[in-house]
């Protein structure tokens, strides 16, 4: 099966409808990255768009955080004046915290996490895994990321028009009404309420086409339970993103309705309840935080398997707890609003399921100690990051335990309690399993060998910036200290300004990389078709890096000889 | 499946499948719309009132009798919308009653605009888990109310207590009830 792609180049294509050059060569510039139907293409713009609009999520981060330094209204002001607003009027710097916090949650949430690792690392890894050619829609493909650059475009343009009390949506990412209805006159809601439909729309297609090119695309021999474990993380994610997302649209436009043709599904003088709302979110937020973590658990089983040149420990049980989570994860919403006046019995019921979670999240990180166990270990970089992943998601798993009770989080609700658990989970569990995907597969994509040195140093740098960021705000949220706001009794003031120093070290970390991969472009080795070695057993090894543009053209085989998954049975 | 359906055919059934999935769960946000009304109604979810007929009145006084003659306070709140000029309030504050039995409780209204306005009452009770024991028979929250200019008008509630909060552990300790309403300007183009 090796020879598939060595062989690819001396192989004549005589499909009548082929490309005349030869099936490698490339379509221009403009047609091949904005017209791109291939699945390694989009891939790659997703990654490059997902960098882009992280570096702007992570600079507003940086606003909140030199704010939060002290307290006091510091910087605000000149933020308003520079959008064209008063920056003497408090009510206008208000507002425009209410716009930063608005903006960072949306555009991490939709428009970094969800498109780096479903849209790229998905895009790129789920085809050539299963030993598909391509992904089964690939117009689709390209449809599904413009529609989420269209809806990135329209939260922008949301900062420069009116949203009430001055320009932007400050409603927070979860879009409350009433404050999104009659809260927030003018037309910057509704823009942001449109890019959560556009990226939507793009999600929906982009699951479809998964879902189908997982069941129907595999090469002969691959069946389901074959699978890498990435791949069946992206088709528990497909499948997430196929049922909440639709609710988060139907919840969304009954806001737009609410706002501009005069319905009153939320607003109590016609009948309606602001709390449905809530539930309607929460019903497709819980899933989503699954859908941004899950396939990271992928990612993570891929690298720890390779790293200790062992195959997964318990692969059905891995796939299956992913399963778990995803279905558990639809029914546990409401202990995001333990607040809103649940009698006792509901918040126990909400309670018990939520911890429920944590016995298959249990079954994954035990079963990642266990393949580490009695292995090869080498700590490569990814392999270093994935380390970081499994200690850093699991304080923010405990965390989440312990927020799961009702009677806790009447306590702590709304507090930066909650505010450091889910930047645990997320932003430093999503993002170092990013962080380990991108030095894992970032070789094999771009042909470049990165540098180990500055790929360790970049971790401990980061390790340490982030830890300093959120491990204080478990502090600041047991004392009392809100989440969204701007200002604070100067009580709180010394976590902030360590939280506030770990925002800059982070910085630091950020620089490192993009360092890193300058080098590789600029320096880098040119990196053979499996430089990790036989601990990686996955189909991508058998392609040359970066991989033909397109690639198997004659399927490959998965049999007991050629068993490219990573849970091959052990030889005798 | 034979082998005559090409790869292509399956795919574009298994994406339009997926396609189905999504367009259902959307039908399911939209119906959870009309769902919730009715599960607030029938389970008193956040103390939302149930309505009662005179036969059913009648079987809770009985009941009530026979259970001896507990009794509960309840107090009787009134509010209004922001936009909305009316005065309103409740004949008295408080009243006691016994439980399953009958009683009749006035809210007071007055217009204090110079043109007809036409207001809706909202209405819950506190605590949210008395609800499904509030049982109103006649309410003139069960339908829109105009006002002339300078009108005033009385309204009455007819409602009892359901004897079966007595044996409802959740209602241990619940000596007074609040019955709360608001009103609001009912919207021209409103649902």
């Amino acid at each position: 099966m090796a020879t598939t792609a060595q062989g690819f180049d001396a192989h004549h294509d005589d499909h009548a409808h082929a490309d005349h050059h030869g099936a490698d060569h490339k379509p221009g510039f403009f047609a091949r990255w904005f017209m791109s139907t291939n699945h390694k293409d989009i891939g790659t713009l997703y990654l490059i768009f997902a960098i882009f609009a992280g570096i702007i999520g992570g600079g507003i981060s940086g606003i909140m955080r030199a704010e939060l330094a002290e307290p006091g209204i510091q910087i605000l002001g000149t933020w308003v004046q520079l959008l064209g607003g008063d920056g003497a009027s408090m009510d206008a710097n208000y507002h425009m915290w209410n716009v930063f916090i608005t903006a960072h949650g949306l555009i991490m949430v939709f428009f970094m996490v969800m498109p780096a690792i479903i849209g790229g690392f998905g895009n790129w890894f789920v085809p050539l895994m299963i030993g598909a050619p391509d992904m089964a829609f690939p117009r689709m493909n390209n449809i599904s990321y413009w529609l989420t650059v269209a809806g990135f475009c329209s939260l922008l343009f949301s900062l420069f028009v009116p949203g009430g009390t001055g320009n932007g949506a400050g409603v927070g990412w979860t879009v409350y009404a009433p404050l999104s209805t009659s809260g927030s006159t003018g037309p910057a809601v509704d823009f942001a309420i449109f890019s959560l439909h556009l990226a939507g729309a793009g999600s929906i297609l982009g699951a479809t086409n998964f879902i189908t090119t997982i069941f129907n695309m595999r090469a002969p021999g691959m069946t389901l339970h074959k699978m890498p474990l990435f791949v069946w993380s992206v088709l528990v994610t497909a499948f997430l993103l196929l049922l909440a997302l639709p609710v988060l649209a139907a919840a969304i436009t009954m806001l737009l309705t609410d706002r501009n043709f005069g319905t009153t599904f939320y607003d109590p003088s016609g009948g309606g309840d602001p709390v449905l709302y809530q539930h309607l979110f929460w019903f497709f937020g819980h899933p989503e935080v699954y859908i941004m973590i899950l396939p990271g658990f992928g990612i993570i089983s891929q690298i720890v398997a390779t790293f200790s040149r062992k195959p997964v420990f318990g692969y059905l049980g891995m796939a299956y707890a992913m399963v778990a989570i995803g279905f558990v994860g639809f029914i546990v919403w409401a202990h995001h609003m333990f607040t809103v006046g649940l009698d006792v019995n509901t918040k126990m019921y909400f309670t018990a399921a939520t911890m429920v979670i944590a016995v298959p999240t249990g079954v994954k990180i035990f079963s990642w100690i266990a393949t580490m166990w009695g292995g090869s270990i080498e700590f490569k970089s990814p392999m270093v990051w994935a380390l970081g992943f499994i200690f850093l998601f699991t304080m923010g798993g405990v965390t989440g335990v312990y927020l799961a009770n009702g009677g806790v989080d009447d306590y702590v609700h709304d507090t930066y309690f909650v505010v450091a658990h889910f930047h645990y989970v997320l932003s430093m569990g999503a993002v170092t399993a990013l962080f380990a995907g991108f030095y894992y597969w970032f070789p094999k994509m771009s042909g470049k060998m990165h540098s180990e040195l500055l790929a360790h140093l970049h971790f401990w740098v980061f390790f340490i910036g982030v830890n300093l960021v959120f491990f204080p705000q478990h502090f600041l949220g047991l004392d009392g200290m809100p989440r969204r706001i701007p200002d604070y009794p100067a009580a709180f003031e010394m976590w902030n300004s360590v939280s506030t120093t770990g925002y800059y070290i982070t910085m630091v970390s950020v620089a490192i990389w993009l360092l890193n991969v300058a080098y590789a472009y600029l320096a880098g080795r040119k990196a053979p078709g499996n430089y990790w070695g036989e601990g990686a057993t996955t189909l991508e090894w058998t392609l040359s890096s970066p991989p033909p543009f397109h690639q198997y053209e004659t399927l490959p085989v998965i049999d007991d000889s050629h068993d490219y998954h990573d849970h091959r049975p052990e030889k005798a | 499946m034979s082998a005559a359906v090409s790869v292509d055919q399956r795919n574009v059934r298994v994406g339009m499948l997926a396609m189905l999935g999504a367009l259902a769960m959307l039908g399911l946000g939209y119906a959870s719309v009309p769902l919730y009304r009715l599960f607030c109604q029938v389970t008193g979810f956040g103390g939302t009132t149930q309505r009662a007929s005179e036969s059913d009145a009648d079987i809770a006084a009985r009941i009530a009798q026979s259970a001896g003659g507990s009794t509960i306070s309840i107090r009787f709140d009134a509010n209004t919308a922001n936009d909305l000029p009316w005065t309103f309030r409740p004949a008295q504050p408080t009243d006691t009653v016994q439980v399953g039995i009958r009683d009749l409780a006035t809210y007071v209204a007055r217009n204090n605009s110079d043109v007809p306005i036409t207001g809706t009452a909202t209405f819950n009770v506190e605590p949210e888990q008395a609800g499904r024991y509030f049982n109103k028979i006649q309410c003139f929250c069960f339908t829109e109310q105009t006002l002339k200019p300078g009108q005033q008008v009385s309204m009455p509630v007819l409602y009892y207590v359901d004897p079966a909060a007595l044996d409802d552990p959740n209602m241990k300790g619940v000596d007074q009830i609040t019955l709360s309403y608001t009103f609001h300007r009912v919207k021209e183009q409103g649902l």
